[in-house]
């Protein structure tokens, strides 16, 4: 079927069969590789994207259902010059093999903005204040981007940083 | 020319010393990183060609005769272009360093899980979907799946024995005789194992998801029977591994099976249940340990036999007592280790494959014996080391433990504690610490790397892989010092069999061996451009790009004139090991909390105090250590394969169902670097760390589960029931 997905700023128009999920119409038909695909089944978020403004499992969302939508790649975050974000992850070495990260990237950005319009989680002291971006609410809500090397440390570190510059 | 050096001996010489540049040990942010944090760095699935098919493995449902039931059906799917069943195919990874095919063939499935077909067809999702409709038929085979129950031949059992260990049980003042258990482990690196592979006039091009190239070419070309020569293997990227990308695996060989059949290009990438079951997972094991100690907290017996398992055919076990023979005195030891046959998916190394099970769970036999004896756990290991190798007649190279468990414990605040279990209560949390030693083998393994220096800059280039271990950062470090370059003039060029043969990334051998190479080859164009400036190689400063000999100092690229230099270093592990022991060495904190209520462990704190001979960058280092520690809480409360009684199926096999501890789980994590230079290193004076954190963290966490609540768990992991069970 044909799908227009407006990605990173660039509208693209795919004749994809249905089957196709967001994540591999990136992946193998734009050639935006930068977003990985770690399960397959929404369990490690390795795929997260921006859709629409949220942050959304690629790997869970067929291509179909994203019509007209906008999303953001990582590949979408920078041209010559990395994001804050993306400079504070290499500074604070929040990646090893990598693979991860772009994931982590994405989520990191979307919970950014989860928190700035106040969205609670369960480590939140009240469910309705303003949320601080404090290291137990990035803690709790990055927990959906699995991370095998384990840099939680440099992740957090990295968030933190780049919450508190903006 | 090529630089040679085998590690006979002892270097004395600090030549390190005498850099100029500045920037080896120093911290230093990975160059790869911009590429890893804006989506640019490839891995291997990401280098779809034109035209490219794609392949889906599918699975024997049981033990036995293989029967594809409907083959033709599926063939005359839409887009399917062949179900391939060969019998070239293999059954599990290869093992780390196999160097030729593991067992190959698909008429017999010896374990549930093992790919049998691939489906190849134009599109991803129509061979998923023909993949699925595969019917295969298999089982009505027999065969021992439970630990105890696997046959053990004599091959199978190793043991040594020192002195009279039986009378040292009989006659110590206290001793200790229990039995301990670890689950089956899996790697699960981020990235699943993917493979594309393309022929062009008899020679294969694979990109897949490696660790050691060198080995990998052999073993693949082996599987599909041709020529290494003809084939060339590309991992420049590689998300993750610990070990599980030791050796070719199924995807890989099917690709390049099937698009020799087909004449084009095929993609395989495992899904994430199949990387569960087809790679190598980590033995289960089951540790009967016993001590015995005099009335001064010495270590008079010292006894560890161990029972790993894994397919038939498969020459691996678990080497459970790697670190046990030389980690405590004690003049009287048995060791035996056996290894049983099951059919459950092969096992193979993961992460610090020995000691990190092998070690973890000594460390907590030794916080027994440390509470009966009435001495404290730091104390008494303190007590028990060895002044020589209690098992051979030489010395250590280095022996840091007691520094280790002396600074880590004194940053961690290890003074303060109570020595009794149940004191400290915050609410429905029961909080207390616990501390365990850490040792890992240190091996080197054979290295060749070229560099060229030209005025450009320099070049480094070897078939190593970075698996997010830091390699391009430090290869780029021992360059730029050794060459006088600042870092960003270094290229760092890695995973491609058309450059020289590196270590591969395993084992923790990969900085100290393929570094060392590096720094041969650096050690060449040195002497090159000594000799053009009249001077010796000792005399000569590199810096910035300028050459400095007495007064003359003269810029790089006019010493070189008009051709680049080059450089070829090629490191051997000699008689080295044979005349002193090597490890590294390291002491582990950590601080829990623990409910009375559910029986749920949280850490709150965790720090490694690690000895690894010269630190070639603190910040990447640490990074591993982090990962090291983070498995440590895996191991210690969540991580465990569980296999199906009746088939020896891996029930749990994806993230869902297998834990890695996520974000939420980890603390902040200490990690500090005890200053170490073990002479028997190399020239570097640089041990192996990527796997050092990992042996006895999570025996840190379970003894501070003791402390904490008087609950001692010998079942790994400590799940809410097994602690809740001892809590009633
Ligand atoms: S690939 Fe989408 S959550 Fe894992
Ligand atoms: S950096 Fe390797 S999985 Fe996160």
């Amino acid at each position: 079927m044909k799908v227009t997905l407006n990605v990173n700023g660039a509208s693209h128009w795919l004749d994809l069969d249905t089957r196709v999920t967001l994540l591999d119409a990136l992946r193998d038909h734009l050639k935006l590789t930068g977003t990985k695909k770690g399960c397959d089944h929404g369990q490690c978020g390795a795929c997260t994207v921006i859709a629409g403004g949220r942050r959304i499992n690629s790997c869970l969302s067929l291509a179909a259902l994203h019509d007209g939508d906008e999303i953001t790649t990582v590949e979408g975050l920078s041209d010559d010059e990395l994001s804050d974000l993306q400079s504070a992850f290499v500074a604070h070495d929040g990646m090893q093999c990598g693979y991860c990260t772009p994931g982590q990237i994405c989520s990191a950005l979307g919970m950014l903005g989860e928190l700035s319009e106040g969205w609670p989680s369960h480590v939140s002291e009240t469910l309705d204040g303003p949320v601080r971006p404090t290291r137990e609410e990035i803690a709790e809500r990055m927990s959906g981007n699995l991370c095998r090397c384990s840099c939680y440390p440099g992740i957090n570190a990295a968030i933190l940083e780049t919450a508190e510059g903006s | 020319m090529t630089e040679e050096l085998k590690i006979d001996g002892p270097t004395q010489a600090r030549p390190e010393d005498a850099h100029a540049q500045g920037v080896l040990s120093r911290e230093a942010a990975r160059p790869d990183g911009p590429l890893k944090v804006s989506g640019r760095a490839a891995y291997a699935a990401e280098y779809l060609p034109e035209g490219a098919a794609h392949g889906v493995l599918v699975r024997a449902p049981g033990r036995g005769k293989v029967r594809l039931a409907n083959r033709a059906e599926v063939e005359a799917m839409q887009g399917v272009l062949c179900v391939l069943h060969d019998d070239r195919m293999v059954r599990n990874a290869a093992q780390g360093t196999a160097n030729e095919a593991p067992v190959q063939g698909v008429e017999w499935a010896e374990y549930v899980g093992q790919p049998v077909a691939l489906v190849v067809a134009e599109t991803p999702e129509q061979a998923s979907h023909a993949a699925a409709r595969l019917r295969v038929e298999a089982g009505g085979s027999k065969g021992a799946v439970t630990p105890g129950e696997g046959e053990v031949t004599d091959e199978d059992v190793t043991t040594s024995e020192t002195g009279d260990f039986e009378a040292a049980m009989r006659e110590g003042a206290q001793t200790l005789d229990a039995t301990y258990t670890t689950p089956s482990h899996v790697s699960a690196a981020m990235e699943p194992h993917a493979a594309i592979a393309e022929w062009k006039d008899g020679c294969l091009t694979l990109h897949s998801a490696l660790q050691m190239l060198k080995f990998n070419r052999n073993e693949i070309a082996d599987c599909v029977g041709v020529d290494p020569g003809n084939v060339r293997v590309l991992a420049p990227y590689v998300g993750g591994g610990f070990g599980s990308k030791l050796g070719i695996s199924a995807e890989a060989v099917a690709a390049a099976l099937a698009a020799r059949d087909l004449g084009r290009p095929v993609r395989v990438v495992q899904t994430r249940r199949q990387v569960f079951e087809v790679n190598t997972r980590r033995s289960e094991t089951r540790q009967r340990i016993r001590l015995a100690a005099d009335r001064d907290g010495r270590l008079t017996g010292l006894g560890h036999d161990a029972l790993a398992s894994n397919l038939p055919g498969e020459d691996f076990a678990e080497p459970v007592l790697q670190a046990s023979h030389f980690s405590y005195a004690a003049p009287n030891r048995r060791l035996r280790q056996s290894a049983e046959r099951l059919f459950r998916p092969a096992s193979g190394s993961v992460r610090a494959p020995g000691e990190a099970v092998g070690v973890t769970m000594f460390e907590i036999a030794m916080d027994e014996l440390a509470e009966s004896c009435g001495i404290d756990p730091v104390e008494f290991r303190l007590r028990n080391i060895p002044e020589t190798d209690p098992e051979r007649d030489v010395p250590f190279s280095s022996h840091m433990l007691a520094e280790c468990l002396t600074e880590g414990s004194h940053r961690f605040g290890w003074a303060d504690r109570p020595a009794a279990t149940r004191q400290r209560q915050e609410g429905e949390w029961w909080i207390g610490t616990g501390m365990a030693a850490a040792f890992r083998v240190n091996l080197l393994m054979e290295a060749e790397a070229r560099v060229r220096l030209s005025p450009e800059g320099v070049v480094v280039e070897t078939d190593m892989t970075d698996i997010g271990t830091g390699t391009y950062s430090i290869l780029t470090q021992i360059a730029a010092e050794r060459l006088g370059h600042p870092p960003d003039r270094c290229e760092v060029r890695l995973g491609d069999t058309d450059f020289p043969p590196g270590s591969g990334a395993g084992g923790s051998v990969g900085a100290a061996s393929t570094g060392t190479a590096v720094w041969l080859a650096c050690t060449e164009i040195r002497r090159q451009l000594a000799e053009a400036m009249g001077c010796s190689e000792a005399d000569l400063t590199l810096k910035d790009g300028r050459a400095t000999c007495g007064n003359r100092s003269l810029d790089i690229a006019e010493v070189i004139g008009d051709g680049p230099l080059e450089g070829h270093g090629h490191l051997q592990p000699g008689k080295a090991l044979k005349k002193v022991r090597q490890s590294t060495f390291g002491a582990h904190f950590a601080e829990v909390a623990v409910s009375d209520v559910t029986g749920e462990v949280r850490v709150r704190r965790l720090a490694g105090t690690y000895a690894a001979g010269r630190i070639l960058n603190p910040r990447t280092a640490r990074s591993q250590c982090h990962g090291g520690l983070t498995w440590g809480i895996g191991m210690a409360l969540t991580e465990a394969l569980e296999h199906d009684r009746r088939d020896g199926h891996a029930v749990n096999r994806d993230f869902a169902e297998y834990h890695l501890p996520v974000n939420a789980d980890v603390p902040d994590l200490d990690v500090e670097f005890v200053e170490e230079r073990d002479d028997w290193a190399g020239p570097m004076q640089a041990k192996g760390i990527g796997e050092l954190s990992i042996c006895g963290s999570g025996a840190a966490i379970i003894n501070a589960i003791h402390h904490a609540c008087g609950v001692r768990v010998r079942d790994l992991p400590a799940t809410p029931d097994r602690v809740l069970a001892g809590l009633a």
